[in-house]
């Protein structure tokens, strides 16, 4: 099976943001950056498929300046075939057009699947896988925790609130994937060397003109400062108190 | 441009998701600000378009009801290109963003072949241009973004726009799936209830919260007593605790899984890790009961109690139900 994973860059999110003085871009000065956190799902599903059939190829692409050139070798050190940089320097805010670039460069590569995050944690949108599906014309099946197969048949569940789906499609197809589906490997230090070895092939991303602009980026309003009415069960009755009278939610 | 708005009503296994009223309700404003109708388009099995009447009770002057046996199940290719098939007479789409919403509004914004705006807190019209605000960066960066396509295509956090009473005409319209749903390519062979909690996290007015505090899975069954006292709350984990296996994926709290905005939020045993903030921090009252007072959880909550939160949950349940019972 031909596998293309399609992969963000992201910052930790584990800081305190700052906003650089364009007002439009998040300040990068001291952040880590590292595979978004359902992208490394998706690569882990993808390498375990392909562990299970001991066949296949596992391509990972990622659009962006040459920074995620060490984003994608990563996923290369995890067990990834090889790479694709589609090279856009910038910052991409038009989820639309990034799919289209991706689209362009997995219309011929003869995937049977290809596997998105259900979003990416920075921006968080979660719509370019897809935009992606439907630009290709092929199924998709969004936000899945399982993946199994039945021959050419992919059997996925899907999570609603309070429920779940079972989806069946056949390959090709798009999937976006949610937790639970398989934890990301740590890169083993052979992967790692290996990874400097594999090719890692840039080509200029075909970014159709944009057609929504990012304003602004603000910080959110703080919350008034926490308050802490007591300690043990002494606290409950204040609290019981505070619950009813205060905030009148009991 | 049309002045129009066109708002994607979900349901499921022949009942109205409130995500629909929500949906009605965004629409509305849109609408109301151009001087346009409201129509609310409504997918499933026969006998589903009884539920056009709660749509225009909401703000829908027309109820596009599409109904066929292909509807019993999501059917996001047929609903996508149904809707998308719709828009000529719309300025505008909205859906809530939703599991169900965030799988169809994509597909209808790439069928128009528009950009989308997903996942908004807010947003402002402003003439053909609508400004949203979306939280990203686990909630501690709020994006603002100008949809200037038409139509534009966008989702609103689930529980951003409450339903609205807004009695309309809500005149029924039967409509014809585009694409035969049938043949859609992505099958649901079934639809089952994920878990045992009778009310979903995305509605509940209060939702009880555990994380690691509580030491083992089976005292989640604290947890669920307290929720159990007020009745009206659904109970909410921490990723860690879903990651342990304690409770089950769909339950989880945080910028990677449920973001919801309960009347009152309760957290226990919750340190208050970033991620977990980023799902909860918009809840209007936050009561955060932890053994470390430095806990990070104490910084966002209104009422804090330092301590052992397997001595207090008991004591505070009986509270609550004797405070439930006066």
């Amino acid at each position: 099976m031909k596998i293309a994973v399609c992969l963000k860059r992201v910052p930790d999110m584990d800081v305190r943001f700052k906003i650089a003085p364009s007002g439009t871009a998040v300040d990068e000065a001291g952040l880590k950056f590292d595979i978004s956190d359902f992208d490394g799902y998706a690569v882990e599903a993808a390498l375990q498929i392909k562990e299970k059939l001991n066949a296949g190829e596992v391509v990972v692409i990622s659009l962006g300046g040459d920074v995620v050139q060490e984003t994608l070798r990563k996923a290369m050190s995890m067990g990834a075939d090889r790479a694709v940089q589609l090279k856009a320097d910038g910052t991409h805010v038009d989820s639309f057009a990034i799919a289209s670039a991706l689209a362009a460069e997995l219309k011929d590569g003869g995937y049977d699947l290809i596997m998105f995050g259900r979003m990416s944690i920075d921006t968080a949108h979660g719509v370019t896988g897809a935009i992606v599906a439907e630009l290709l014309g092929l199924p998709c099946v969004n936000a899945i925790s399982k993946l199994e197969f039945d021959g050419r048949t992919a059997k996925m569940r899907r999570e609603l609130e309070g429920a779940y789906e079972l989806v069946e499609c056949a390959l090709p197809a798009v999937v976006t994937i949610d937790e639970g589906i398989a934890r990301p490997r740590y890169p083993s230090l052979k992967g790692i060397m290996a990874a400097k070895k594999k090719p890692l092939e840039t080509k200029p991303a075909q970014l159709p003109a944009v057609r929504l602009s990012l304003d602004a980026l603000a910080l959110p309003p703080e919350r008034a400062a926490g308050r802490i009415i007591g300690e043990g069960t002494a606290a409950v009755p204040e609290l019981v108190r505070l619950l009813k009278e205060e905030a009148k939610v009991l | 441009m049309s002045a129009h708005v066109l708002a994607f009503a979900e349901s499921r296994g022949g009942e109205l998701r409130r995500a629909a009223l929500e949906a009605v309700t965004a629409a509305r404003r849109i609408a109301d600000a151009r001087g346009g109708q409201v129509h609310a388009i409504l997918f499933g099995a026969a006998g589903i378009g009884a539920h056009a009447a709660a749509l225009g009770a909401h703000g829908a002057d027309r109820v596009l009801v599409v109904e066929h046996a292909g509807f019993a199940q999501n059917n996001p290719e047929a609903v996508a290109a149904t809707i998308a098939a719709k828009m000529s007479g719309y300025g505008a789409c909205v859906a809530t963003a939703s599991a169900t919403g965030k799988d169809v509004a994509p597909r209808v914004a790439a069928k128009l072949k528009v950009p989308m705006a997903a996942d908004a807190t807010a947003f402002e019209v402003k003439g053909e241009a609508i400004t949203v605000t979306h939280p990203g960066y686990t909630g501690k960066i709020l994006q603002s973004i100008t949809l200037t396509a038409s139509p534009a295509v966008l989702s609103v956090r689930a529980g951003a726009y409450l339903p609205v009473a807004n009695a309309k005409a809500g005149e029924v319209e039967a409509v014809a799936p585009v694409a035969d749903p049938a043949a859609s390519r992505v099958r649901v062979t079934e639809t089952a209830a994920g878990n045992t909690a009778k009310l979903d996290l995305g509605e509940a007015p209060v939702i009880v919260s555990g994380g690691r505090g509580l030491k083992e899975a089976a005292n989640f069954s604290l947890v669920e007593a307290l929720a159990g006292a007020f009745g009206n709350a659904a109970v909410g984990a921490t990723r860690a605790v879903t990651d342990d296996g304690w409770r089950p994926h769909a339950d989880q709290i945080g910028q990677t899984g449920r973001l919801v905005s309960p009347d009152l939020y309760i957290a226990c045993g919750i340190s208050g890790a970033i991620q977990h903030l980023a799902g909860m921090r918009t809840s209007k009252t936050i009561v955060a009961i932890n053994k470390d007072k430095e806990a990070p959880i104490f910084k966002v909550a209104d009422y804090g109690v330092v301590g052992d939160v397997l001595e207090i949950l008991p004591v505070l349940t009986e509270a609550v139900k004797r405070a439930k019972a006066q």
